[in-house]
């Protein structure tokens, strides 16, 4: 079809660009950014056993295969943090000092109850710019019994037996909540020995790293004793 | 030279947009996307998004009665719909004559639950005599005014006793302080509220009394996705508080009352938990 020139207007909307028509699409900068992982702590009577993966990524790339996301505060506890690792470090960071000027002061390491209160007062000061961590504080306490304290970003704190966060949270606290509390169990075994419950441990990491792909590389587990503190790495899928 | 229009001295001098203007905007941070805990409702983003905003998702109740006041909560706290916790301490343990309860966001009311219980004890130890149960709530209140709009989420209730009685405050995130005999604040209170108007006399026993908050809170568990787990019980009397229940599992209330109906399932269920 013939259209002659100065028709052309009336065939084809053309329209200038003008505020009231422009559609923005702006790329937000976010200071957030979720390192993700998974951690988890188990309390016993006599210690506490704590792990994390060593994966930190951001998005679909992994930034690395060997980040610790565990911290040890005092001879007796033991911070886990998964979210993001920036403010791991910042936090980790205020506690280490926090707790060291504690020492002096009172020539005596803070007890894990004390550490645990620390954490959720520096957690809430923050409490309209959060923190991005999502942290379980595992510890001795007084007696000398494994306790775990679980937290969420703005400090809300709550003792518990055992405890798990990050990204394959979903997948493994189902699975202790199986495991160690005899939910939804036919045959009701509760782990005793320590043995057993690295065991499972090992095991919840293994499904996490298959069903999460956040989480993988290596296991790193401490556990604390009253004699001290252990280590163990080991491997998981790195895909 | 920018033109001050004397009408406008001293306010923020905004821009009028015209067409051939082109503003460039420096992309500020969003506001944080953080998730946390929440008792029993979806998950908070800054304040929640208004049409799925559970206000205060939960279950807890408080009444006053001829013995003083019960309080009774459930357990669960969710982190959007995940179920962080099953045996969450809903209520907190001010000191040894106030109790509060909490709703809403679980850092909010712990923190500022404990900044009060910090402020009664230093009025304590000034002036030598205890802080009414009408002072503490307005405290509380004061404080939750001034962070109004700021984003806090809180629904708690204020109980105690001091020289003048027993008494149970409602205190907001709003600022709302109410004084009353029958509360009950969360996503499960309206289903709690249904079996406390029925049965509730000022003239209750203690028992019946904590029959009555025990079953208020297993009727909202049973109905309310967002409230479980298991129901504490406080009671408040004229020298202090007691602990009445520390934890009752909703799920065996469940059959308990059912046996009371006289249902029995098929039998198994009730028999042999398997959980």
């Amino acid at each position: 079809m013939y259209i002659p020139v100065n028709e052309i207007h009336k065939h084809f909307k053309t329209e200038t660009p003008n505020m009231s028509n422009i559609t923005h699409k702006q790329d937000q900068w976010s200071p957030y950014h979720d390192n993700s992982g998974t951690v988890l702590a188990i309390g016993i009577p006599g210690a506490v056993i704590v792990a994390g993966d060593t994966r930190l990524s951001n998005g679909y790339n992994i930034l690395t295969r060997d980040a610790t996301k565990l911290s040890q505060l005092t001879d007796k506890c033991i911070l886990a943090t998964a979210g993001q690792y920036a403010d791991f470090i910042a936090l980790r960071k205020f506690l280490q000092q926090r707790l060291q000027l504690y020492e002096f002061q009172n020539e005596v390491q803070a007890s894990t109850q004390t550490v645990a209160h620390l954490l959720s007062r520096e957690l809430y000061s923050r409490r309209f710019f959060p923190y991005y961590t999502f942290n379980l504080l595992a510890g001795l306490d007084e007696n000398n019994h494994g306790v775990v304290y679980g937290y969420d970003a703005i400090g809300s704190y709550d003792q518990m037996t055992y405890g798990v966060q990050g990204s394959g949270q979903e997948l493994v606290v189902a699975v202790l909540d199986n495991q160690l509390k005899g939910y939804n169990k036919i045959n009701k075994t509760i782990p005793q020995t320590q043995q057993e419950i690295l065991d499972i441990i090992l095991d919840c990491f293994s499904c996490a790293a298959e069903r999460d792909i956040h989480t993988g590389d290596n296991v790193e587990i401490l556990i604390i004793t009253p004699t001290g503190t252990q280590r163990i790495i080991k491997p998981l899928r790195k895909d | 030279m920018i033109d001050f229009d004397p009408s406008s001295f001293g306010l923020a001098h905004t821009y009028q947009k015209e067409d051939k203007d082109e503003i460039n905007t420096l992309a500020l941070p969003s506001a944080p996307q953080v998730i946390y805990k929440t008792l029993n409702g979806p998950t908070q983003i800054n304040g929640g998004n208004k049409l799925n905003n559970f206000k205060h998702g939960t279950t807890t109740l408080g009444f006053v009665f001829k013995e003083g006041i019960l309080l009774a909560v459930d357990s669960r706290a969710s982190m959007g719909s995940f179920l962080s916790s099953e045996q969450v301490r809903k209520v907190i343990e001010i000191n040894e004559y106030l109790l509060g309860t909490m709703a809403g966001g679980a850092a909010d009311c712990q923190y500022w639950l404990a900044y009060l219980a910090n402020h009664c004890r230093t009025y304590e130890l000034k002036n030598g005599s205890k802080l009414s149960v009408a002072a503490a709530s307005k405290f509380l209140q004061g404080i939750l005014i001034g962070y109004r709009n700021s984003g806090l989420s809180m629904g708690c209730m204020i109980a105690g006793t001091d020289t003048t009685g027993q008494h149970l405050y409602y205190i907001d995130n709003d600022g709302m302080r109410l004084k009353g005999d029958i509360f009950s604040v969360g996503s499960g209170s309206t289903y709690a509220y249904g079996v406390l108007d029925n049965h509730y006399r000022y003239e209750m026993s203690l028992n019946e009394a904590v029959e009555l908050g025990i079953r208020a809170i297993y009727h909202a568990t049973h109905r309310d996705t967002a409230s479980g787990g298991v129901v504490r019980v406080y009671h408040i009397h004229q020298n202090g508080w007691t602990k009445v229940h520390d934890g009752i599992d909703v799920v065996d209330l469940h059959y308990q009352f059912a046996q009371q109906k006289g249902l029995v399932g098929d039998g198994d269920e009730a028999k042999q938990r398997l959980f």
